[in-house]
């Protein structure tokens, strides 16, 4: 196999099963954006140190800028247009919204996926436990402290 | 003040659903058919001529379209910003790592980035100068075409020497501040269309699309009649996105205009990092002299800050840091001479605080060392000396109204519980300490005398025939909230309207004229006012007209909640659906009115205009009436340091900001929020690192650090409403301040702690360590 043979993938993408064919050195968030028209989302370093590019990947949280598209072949790939399939924002969503949580916008999908693995795993964080779960995300607009409100109110109403 | 029903109010933001949802489109999340790619390539160089290019090979290269430089540009190789020093791209003369040379044009973004490293570039090296001091020193190499003074500002306020002779106490200090970088989470993006070879259209990120308007219309040669810029969401700004717009999008146009063909310009994080502009660095001495009661006799102050090789905003900032250079004190003698000296290296602009946060650092200092001699609580030392109203500035600016400096002040003391620990704090020894600091300081709103030229506003409101409602103004959304703002303030303008009723539309320089920028924290009071003029416009038009569908005079119509009830004679007939739910008064609803005047041909579509309230300077001696106003903050910071490693944990950060009326609350309270954070960026950990050529070496979030969710303490925020009779409800600008007082008062916390005495910033490990051990 050559570097620009396409190669075909097959895995879940937001609860669907889809195939693609990809370069083997394409990028697992060129395929998200690009074949599969998902832009929400983002590029904001392409180095895996901001986490605008968040997505779930068999339901944690990764950098899609780091991941090659191959590598998703027989995985689950979430993405925030999966978080509110019907148009309507689910209870994270909402309580972001509600409680100021976003301003420039760019970081806000990676930071509600890394925050759903989070309270998959763990319904009921400590804020010390919100604040881990999304120190890889950066936002350069809110000072995390709405952020951080949000997904504890998030968590409350999951109870 | 009438009761307000929607202004005021902490509401949600319209533009937060699509964000959290994913269905905003950012610049880069769409693509036209047919669309090239295009990427900089950049001279290496600090200082050199440039002797040959030579693009065969990297022409040669599959998927490239085209490769454009100097030589291809249709109109004037200069970007209009402050002085004509500025190229798009460098000619013969490369004066910064990082300069543009040639725009690289192809099929894909891979092509152009491999392409780059084909282009060959010969050099010939001239000597550089790196220091701003250095540099306006005879002999020195000569950076800037125009001379290496980019801009001189001086204030002058009674007799120095006098201020000295009555002094009891004398403070000196030498102050520096690094380099910031804005780090925006959306890098610089731009797509031009060059459309039917007619009209250039150019999309992006931005925060002054007229800017752009005019750098397009200098490097086509073109009216500005055929230019639309059209701003796309904007994924942060902090001033990043005033000056390097134009370069960028200029760059865009020039591609899509040579190739006939849609082009995308958009700057990955290394590039963005290297190519865009900085806060500029400073260095400043200071010297304050008060009696032994506290009153301050005078304030000697010389800075420098770094301009890089360009002038761009350079000009305005340091007017700023200037005026801002003595605080927010009443000093009876004053002496400023601020430079702005050219250097070999990236050329710096806009960032939040523009020009103050450098001064407010080395001036809170200056106070802190002040109040130590004269054994003074700090924060007492503020309130003896603090601007009241009716109080005169260090530029002779008499301050009629709206100074809440005092109420932040002891609304901050009591929130910390100030008193009880500030004096505690130092008794603590050993490893761990503890302590507590403050800063005040204000923020004058807007452009400024300096900026006059600029300073108005255009809005235009159109009632649809339903009753819905759009709006345009020519200042922008950066993610601050604006559009929140100002639908808010429409809604209230038009009777009380539900915000859901209004659209903003995205900001076009087709749609409103020139409005200026959007910077120098002026959107609010400045669109809002003119979004005030219009709706007042519209609603005397509706009310006439429901005052002939309701048989009474214009003035005996009530206008609440949207609905236009006839006040008077309850008896009348009545029209509109909904009359029988209210209580006798017969009223139209907005909808039907809107239904109404579009049917009997009245148009209800008004624009409204904010001309600034005028302003004065005279450069001679830095006197007048240098803005319209000024918004106030004070910011305590308490913290732990660890005296073995030299590690800060910020505890606590209370910020109290008097900013006019807070139109929307929650929006307020996001905005002190994050500057506080950026501000604990600048104080604690953010810095550029060059190499001996002047190159920047850190340009990525792995090595230039800005804070994370585990780097900041808990935010106490407070607002303060001392109303501005000239603002919209009473707003005055306040989105940069809450930046600006955190690294004074981190600092002081620090020497509160340990006895350190800071005079730089970013306060890192290693230098309370390589402090301590003076001690």
């Amino acid at each position: 196999m050559t570097m620009t043979e396409d190669v075909k993938v097959k895995f879940k993408l937001n609860g669907r099963r889809v195939e693609a064919s990809v370069k083997p050195n394409r990028l697992l968030v060129d395929m998200i954006r690009e074949d599969f028209g998902l832009t929400g989302t983002k590029i904001g370093c392409g180095m895996g140190e901001c986490g605008a590019c968040t997505v779930l990947l068999d339901g944690k949280p990764a950098a899609s800028c780091l991941i090659l598209a191959v590598q998703a072949n027989g995985k689950t790939i979430e993405t925030i247009e999966g978080a509110s399939p019907n148009g309507r924002m689910n209870s994270l969503q909402e309580a972001m919204v509600k409680e100021g949580a976003v301003q420039c916008g760019f970081c806000t999908p990676g930071i509600i996926m890394s925050a759903t693995a989070l309270l998959r795993e763990n319904p009921h964080p400590t804020e010390e436990e919100i604040r881990t779960a999304i120190s890889g995300n950066l936002c350069r607009c809110t000072g995390y402290q709405k952020i951080v409100k949000a997904i504890k109110k998030a968590s409350k109403k999951s109870e | 003040m009438p009761e307000l029903h929607i202004a005021g109010k902490p509401l949600p933001r319209p533009d937060a659903p699509g964000k959290t949802m994913g269905y905003t489109q950012y610049l880069d999340d769409w693509n036209l058919p047919g669309m090239l790619h295009a990427r900089i390539y950049y001279s290496p160089k600090p200082h050199a001529l440039i002797r040959r290019i030579d693009l065969r090979k990297a022409l040669s290269h599959p998927g490239i379209h085209s490769i454009l430089t100097a030589r291809d540009i249709p109109g004037k190789n200069f970007i209009p910003m402050m002085k004509d020093d500025w190229t798009f791209l460098a000619e013969k003369k490369a004066i910064y790592p990082g300069e543009p040379v040639a725009l690289i044009i192809g099929n894909n973004r891979e092509s152009v980035c491999r392409a780059r490293a084909l282009i060959q570039v010969e050099y010939e090296d001239l000597k550089p100068v790196f220091d701003p001091e250095e540099s306006l020193q005879t002999g020195a190499p000569q950076v800037n075409p125009l001379g290496n003074l980019i801009a001189y500002h001086k204030i002058r306020k009674g007799n120095i020497e006098k201020g000295v002779s009555e002094a009891d106490v004398v403070i000196e200090g030498i102050y520096e501040t690094p380099y910031q970088e804005h780090a925006y989470l959306e890098t610089l993006g731009y797509i031009a269309v060059f459309h039917d070879k007619e009209i250039m259209r150019v999309y992006g990120t931005m925060q002054c699309p007229f800017y752009v308007q005019n750098a397009v219309a200098s490097i086509l040669g073109m009216p500005q009649n055929s230019i639309q810029v059209i701003q796309t969401p904007t994924g942060g700004a902090f001033g990043g996105k005033e000056d390097m717009p134009s370069l960028f999008g200029g760059l865009a146009a020039l591609a899509a205009y040579k190739t006939g063909k849609p082009v995308k310009l958009v700057l990955d994080r290394r590039d963005d990092i290297l190519l865009s502009s900085k806060r500029h660095p400073s260095r400043s001495y200071y010297r304050i002299g008060a009696k032994k009661n506290g009153a301050l006799t005078f304030c000697e102050v010389k800075v420098y800050l770094d301009a890089g090789a360009y002038a761009t905003l350079t000009p305005a900032v340091l007017w700023r840091c200037a005026v801002h250079g003595c605080g927010c004190y009443r000093i009876p003698h004053v002496k400023v001479d601020a430079y702005a000296g050219a250097t070999n290296k990236i050329p710096c602009g806009a960032f939040r605080g523009f020009g103050s946060p450098q001064v407010v650092f080395a001036m809170e200092r200056q106070m802190d060392k002040l109040a130590q001699a004269l054994g003074i609580d700090p924060l007492h030392l503020r309130e003896i000396n603090c601007l009241r109203k009716g109080d005169e500035t260090v530029t002779g600016q008499k301050l009629p109204f709206s100074v809440g400096l005092s109420e932040t002040i002891s609304k901050a003391r009591s929130m910390s519980k100030w008193s009880k620990k500030w004096r505690q704090y130092p008794l603590i020894k050993g490893e761990k300490r503890r302590g507590l600091g403050c800063a005040t300081f204000l923020y004058g709103v807007g452009l400024g005398a300096a900026g006059k030229k600029l300073d108005h506003a255009e809005a235009h409101i159109r009632i649809k025939s339903d009753g819905s409602v759009v709006f345009s103004v020519g200042t922008t959304d950066m993610g601050q909230g604006m559009e929140t703002v100002l639908t808010q303030i429409a809604a209230e303008g038009l009777g009380g309207i539900p915000m859901e009723k209004i659209r903003m539309l995205p900001v076009d320089t087709f749609s409103v004229e020139d409005s200026g920028p959007t910077v120098a924290s002026r959107a609010t009071y400045t669109s809002g006012t003119a979004i005030l003029s219009s709706c007042e416009k519209i609603i005397t038009t509706m009310k006439k007209t429901a005052s002939k569908l309701l048989s009474c005079k214009p003035e005996e119509i009530l206008l609440e909640k949207g609905c236009f009830f006839r006040i008077k004679s309850p008896k009348a007939k009545q029209i509109g659906k909904n009359a029988d739910n209210k209580k006798n008064a017969p009223f139209l609803t907005f909808e039907e009115m809107a239904s109404e005047c579009f049917s009997r041909h009245i148009p209800l579509s008004e624009y409204g205009y904010f001309d600034s309230p005028p302003t004065s300077w005279e450069p001679e001696t830095g006197q007048g009436k240098a803005y319209v106003t000024y918004s106030f903050a004070t910011q305590i910071a308490e913290l732990e340091l660890d005296m073995e490693t030299g590690e800060i944990e910020l505890q606590d950060i209370w910020a109290v900001h008097d900013i006019g009326k807070a139109i929307n609350p929650q929006n307020t309270e996001g905005q002190i929020e994050g500057g506080v954070v950026q501000g604990i960026g600048y104080a604690l950990m953010e810095f550029i690192s060059f190499n001996e050529k002047g190159m920047i070496q850190n340009p990525s979030f792995s090595t230039y650090i800005i804070p994370t969710s585990k780097d900041v303490p808990r935010i106490h925020t407070a607002i303060v409403e001392v109303e501005y009779p000239e603002g919209p409800y009473g707003a005055k600008g306040f989105g940069e301040t809450p930046l600006m007082g955190v690294a004074g008062c981190i600092a002081n916390a620090v020497v509160n702690a340990s006895g350190i005495d800071i005079s730089r910033i970013p306060i890192l490990p290693e230098y309370i360590l390589q402090e301590s051990r003076k001690l």
